[in-house]
């Protein structure tokens, strides 16, 4: 019975420690998180970055980056919208995908390769401060 | 529909095609009676020929060069020659340059080349000059000094620094967004050989000078660019009639600069963004340029094309030759003295496409 109450004791000293050197709560984030998820998100945008510039494997070696330098003129800010040689609204993943399919002539990526969202990473990075326009032409 | 008007508009439509393929009305213009100081020529530009792997060579790129010589041909009467504003191939390679002059073998006529930095960077030119001669030179034509200069050089340490192979070298040149990038420049040597090549040219010559790079300075993040503009721009101040023609930009810009008249040349390969749409530096894009429509990337050969210049009185007229699109002529304006575009120079005429964002 004693040792029982110890144990019992020490399990809640535990969970009062555990307590108060776990991570903060949900809404409590520092400087250094920021600073962290800043950084994961630039490893990201960097692999995007590799990508565009001949990093996927392209079946004609033709890249990304020589029709979009800075990736100039894919306007992110402007998915979905309705991509009149398509017919309907479309996402900017798919157009991705259309110029892996037909510039490049290589295999296109499943929306959820994380190739996919480093290319998208990228080119959201190089249009930092834009306005999101939904829909525009 | 009628027989009768379906007759009608399959006359109309051959009609429409044959003036969309064969800029013919443009060639009649430029040779009136008695106006001997009038000539044309053809200016084709940037076909950046890559080579996959043995005979294969990017389709959508040959495409691009073989549409050009073939409308390049239809013009008559003839073009007195044809030039070539560089960029034959994309990494320089001798597979890509002979392919790239293969094709360009079918034109009639005589050609004159511009080197560009796709040719020169993995054997800084050499290939280039063994198959075309020297990468600067200049000649007379009708009354017209012309003179060619390859502007794509650049520092010398950089050029001759240790690199592990040319093609390394080839490669950072060849990405035009390069943070590393290194800035076109004629160079003093070409500069002195200029100055000497300008003595003996009379004032009031016309002078046409073609480059590869805009002898001006527009965006230096992607090279739109030469490092000594301003000194080359001094050189041929004391002309009354100056033109620059030049490629690298895939696009259609328009410039004056005191008495220096420029423009540049389309390619036949891909178009590229005006530099105001990588809105995170600033670019000085020239004032008078008329933007070419937004490219529609399902037509491949849309904003990509080839140029017909008509010289008269000194003056230089182009007309853009575009396979998917509305063709576009800059002509010289004596009256406001600096070129303009015949039909949407008036801000108030433009049309949705032609705004960049």
């Amino acid at each position: 019975m004693k040792r029982n109450k110890t144990v019992r004791g020490l399990a809640a000293l535990a969970s009062i420690a555990m307590v108060l050197t776990a991570a903060p709560r949900a809404d409590e984030f520092s400087e250094e998180d920021l600073a962290r998820w800043q950084q994961e998100y630039m490893a990201v945008v960097k692999k995007g970055d590799r990508l565009f510039h001949g990093g996927l494997s392209s079946d004609n070696t033709v890249s990304c980056d020589q029709c979009h330098p800075n990736a100039a003129n894919t306007h992110p800010e402007t998915y979905p919208k309705f991509q009149q040689q398509l017919g309907r609204v479309a996402e900017l993943w798919e157009m991705i995908n259309w110029c892996i399919e037909n510039p490049l002539e290589s295999a296109p990526l499943a929306a959820d390769d994380p190739r996919m969202t480093a290319l998208q990473a990228y080119i959201a990075e190089e249009r930092r401060g834009a306005v999101l326009e939904p829909g525009k032409h | 529909m009628t027989d009768n008007s379906r007759r009608r508009f399959l006359k109309q439509g051959g009609a429409l095609l044959a003036a969309s393929t064969l800029p013919v009305s443009l060639v009649e213009l430029a040779f009136g009676k008695g106006s001997e100081d009038r000539f044309t020529f053809a200016y084709i530009s940037d076909s950046h020929i890559t080579q996959i792997k043995g005979n294969r060579f990017v389709r959508n790129w040959d495409r691009g060069l073989i549409r050009a010589v073939a409308e390049a041909n239809l013009l008559d009467p003839r073009p007195d020659f044809v030039f070539y504003g560089g960029d034959i191939a994309q990494l320089g390679k001798p597979e890509e340059i002979d392919h790239g002059l293969e094709l360009l073998g079918g034109l009639r006529g005589k050609v004159h080349y511009v080197m560009g930095e796709h040719d020169y960077y993995v054997d800084l030119g050499e290939y280039w000059r063994k198959q075309l001669g020297p990468d600067h030179y200049s000649f007379d034509h009708k009354g017209v000094h012309f003179v060619v200069l390859n502007s794509i050089l650049t520092h010398e340490h950089w050029m001759h620094r240790k690199w592990d192979s040319g093609m390394d070298r080839m490669k950072e040149m060849a990405r035009l967004d390069n943070p590393n990038g290194q800035p076109f420049m004629v160079g003093e040597a070409q500069r002195a050989w200029l100055k000497k090549d300008l003595a003996k040219v009379r004032k009031d010559t016309p002078v046409v000078v073609l480059s590869h790079s805009p002898l001006q300075k527009i965006y230096k993040g992607w090279n739109f660019w030469t490092d000594d503009a301003e000194q080359v721009q001094a050189l041929l101040q004391r002309f009354d009639k100056v033109t620059v023609l030049y490629g690298h930009v895939h696009q259609i810009q328009t410039n004056q600069i005191g008495n220096i008249s420029f423009h540049s040349a389309m390619a036949t390969a891909w178009p590229w963004p005006y530099p105001e749409s990588y809105r995170q530096k600033a670019s000085y894009l020239p004032r008078l340029t008329v933007h070419m429509n937004r490219a529609d990337p399902f037509f491949e050969r849309d904003a990509t094309g080839w140029q017909f210049i008509d010289m008269h009185s000194g003056r230089v007229d182009v007309s853009y030759i575009l396979p998917d699109n509305s063709n576009r002529r800059v002509v010289f304006d004596e009256k406001s003295g600096h070129p303009v575009d015949t039909k949407y120079q008036d801000p108030a005429r433009r049309i949705p496409p032609q705004k960049h964002y």
